[in-house]
């Protein structure tokens, strides 16, 4: 077929016009080319999997946030959840671990994420707080615990960690692996009973109450996956700077909830998927590249990248604005 | 089951003298009258700042302006620098300072209604913007000075020991009181709040109520900024970042819900005074700031169980 007729494009505009997300692939394509044309080594194997590592954490992150918001909520307390475990787990490896005291502190940690997402979770869905207060209010909870068990940055992982982040596994980077494994999760997750449930949940809390889906259950099951998900963030960022840092999510919080929205994922809820957060959180970072790459004088760099950032944000909406005034 | 329903304004102001008088029995010399006024000063410009917050929240649609904490930074810097330490340039400054204010809470209200773009998202952006404006503006020096007339108004006290800042809160009370109770806008917010279409077929014109809305948000915080700034005497790059979660958390706390239709700018007072009487008290106590941390998150957490809670799925 040489010619597409003429309703089929229509039809294709109109698909490619509905998926917010299919916008987020084009802005991560125009990231890419512009980041390639001012940065030529940008395709080296070396370099690539430098930028993966350091996307990583917020990539787990908005992972996370993901889930909470496809469920009708929204998480404020990730931050905090990241910074306590960093700590928690560079406290509990002490100097000089073990194999297995490492892996110990690892569980540790992603058990104390846990714990914070059920905290979240049965306020939010139990006793029916309100998410955006309830997670605000328990992110002083979270940091708060995060300063008592460690004051001040300090603590050193064991090289064989920091060897571990770094590493190629099957010749490609093991942070690729990661990132593959949690698309892979998603996708399995989604294809579940589970998965149709979370969409339920957030798009019609009513009517999937009314229809005998747990609503309560699954929102609470939101929570305790961001609140694992921020853990392996934690559990990335040890592995990465090589300390323990109290503060160290405190910026994260915000940073993932635009990633998510970037990714196409509306905070209505009940819509939305990771892949297209994970992309968000490639573009967030390819447009400091791109800045910091153009030679953009300093005290401009935070206006320039926000204004892209905003433009990314409101580009579907002003799609949605052109369509309407066409129709 | 019958509950004893007591309005959330009530129930804010009475943990409000209840925190008060607990400070004073666990560590005397906390309750006394100088302290006292120190409190409601500092509660004064949260005060100010959540009067925006109130106003878009009550609007529903998932109304929220994070763009506070940068616009009260950016509305002190200008009129420190506009000012420049002169009486006769204060009111100048401040006028633009309201402007720009305005302005950005206009854009925020534009993106909303014109784009659709949720509420979060949109202040959010913006929020990142102007901190970026403020970099280009001032390009890292801080020049300026703050006009003595400030300090006067603001800070010193006019009579037993009540500083100025005070009378333009109880002021932007009564204001806030007519223009929530008693105009046409008021009557229109609430009503958008409470049901966006039926508002729309009432013949509310609901973008040009919203965009007013964020557009008084932003002036407010511009305002918070200019009171803030007569208090400090001196301006940082974040100013104004720790008052963008309080005054949400002073507006739910005051009882107004976040799903919007319902609330006053009373509940918000009573609630920015418990919230700042709840970290002067952990300040006074000494604590460290870890506990501080966490005493006043779960205390934040308890006052949501009072009357921040959503409807039940089963009626």
């Amino acid at each position: 077929m040489i010619r597409i007729p003429i309703a089929n494009t229509i039809q294709l505009q109109r698909i490619a016009l509905r998926q917010s997300y299919l916008f987020a692939l084009l802005l991560l394509i125009i990231a890419v080319a512009v980041n390639a044309a001012l940065q030529p080594d940008f395709f080296r194997p070396g370099v690539l999997s430098d930028n993966l590592q350091s996307f990583l954490p917020l990539m787990l992150l908005a992972a996370g946030q993901t889930i909470v918001i496809i469920g009708g909520g929204v998480d404020l307390s990730v931050g905090a959840i990241v910074s306590l475990v960093d700590v928690v787990v560079v406290r509990a490896m002490g100097n000089s671990p073990s194999a297995s005291q490492v892996l110990l502190a690892i569980a540790l940690g992603l058990a104390s994420g846990v714990l914070a997402g059920v905290v979240n979770g049965i306020c939010v869905a139990y006793l029916r707080f309100q998410p955006i207060v309830t997670t605000f209010a328990s992110s002083f909870v979270f940091s708060g615990t995060a300063l008592l068990v460690m004051s001040s940055p300090g603590g050193n992982v064991p090289p064989s960690l920091v060897d571990a982040y770094q590493a190629n596994l099957l010749g490609l980077p093991v942070v690729l692996w990661v990132i593959a494994a949690v698309l892979v999760l998603w996708n399995f997750l989604r294809s579940t009973r589970y998965g149709r449930y979370l969409y339920a949940v957030g798009g019609q809390s009513m009517s999937a109450y009314v229809t005998g889906v747990p609503v309560s259950l699954v929102r609470l099951s939101t929570y305790m996956l961001s609140g694992l998900m921020a853990a392996l963030t934690a559990v990335a960022l040890v592995m990465s700077t090589n300390t323990g840092d109290p503060l160290i999510g405190a910026p994260m919080t915000l940073e993932s909830i635009v990633a998510v929205v970037l990714g196409g994922t509306r905070l209505r809820g009940g819509q939305g998927g990771v892949a297209g957060s994970l992309i968000g959180v490639i573009i967030l970072s390819l447009i400091l590249n791109i800045i910091s790459f153009a030679n953009v004088p300093t005290w401009w760099q935070t206006l320039v990248n926000a204004l892209i950032v905003l433009l990314a944000l409101t580009g579907p909406g002003i799609v949605a604005l052109v369509r309407r005034k066409l129709s | 089951m019958k509950r004893l329903k007591l309005s959330p304004v009530v129930i804010a102001l009475l943990l409000a003298i209840g925190l008060f008088v607990l400070g004073g029995l666990v560590h005397p010399g906390f309750a006394n009258y100088s302290l006292a006024i120190n409190i409601l000063r500092l509660a004064a410009f949260l005060g100010v700042v959540a009067a925006g917050q109130t106003l878009v929240i009550i609007g529903g649609g998932e109304g929220i302006d994070l763009s506070v904490g940068s616009v009260i930074t950016l509305g002190a810097i200008l009129v420190y620098q506009i000012a420049n330490g002169s009486d006769q340039m204060v009111l100048p400054a401040l006028l633009v300072a309201l402007a720009v204010g305005a302005g950005i809470g206009a854009i925020n209200g534009l993106g909303i209604t014109l784009l659709r773009i949720p509420p979060l998202v949109m202040t959010l952006g913006m929020a990142g913007v102007v901190q970026g404006l403020i970099l280009v503006v001032t390009q890292g020096k801080l020049t300026g000075a703050t006009a003595p007339i400030m300090v006067t108004l603001i800070t010193s006290p006019l009579a037993f020991e009540i500083p100025g800042v005070l009378l333009v809160w109880l002021l932007l009370g009564f204001v806030m009181w007519v223009l929530l109770e008693r105009t046409v806008y008021g009557k229109q917010l609430f009503a958008i709040g409470v049901n966006r279409t039926t508002a729309k077929l009432s013949g509310v014109r609901v973008p040009a109520v919203l965009v007013l809305t964020y557009a008084l948000s932003g002036l407010l915080a511009a305002l918070g900024g200019f009171v803030l700034l007569g208090y400090t005497q001196r301006v940082f790059l974040n100013l104004g970042a720790d008052y963008t979660l309080p005054s949400v958390a002073a507006v739910v706390v005051g009882g107004t819900i976040l799903a919007g239709g319902q609330g006053s700018y009373f509940g918000t007072m009573a609630g920015a005074l418990v919230l700042t009487l709840l970290s002067s008290l952990l300040t006074t106590l000494l604590l460290p700031e870890s506990v501080r941390q966490i005493v006043f998150g779960a205390t934040l957490l308890l006052l949501l169980s009072a009357y921040g809670r959503q409807q039940r799925l089963r009626n």
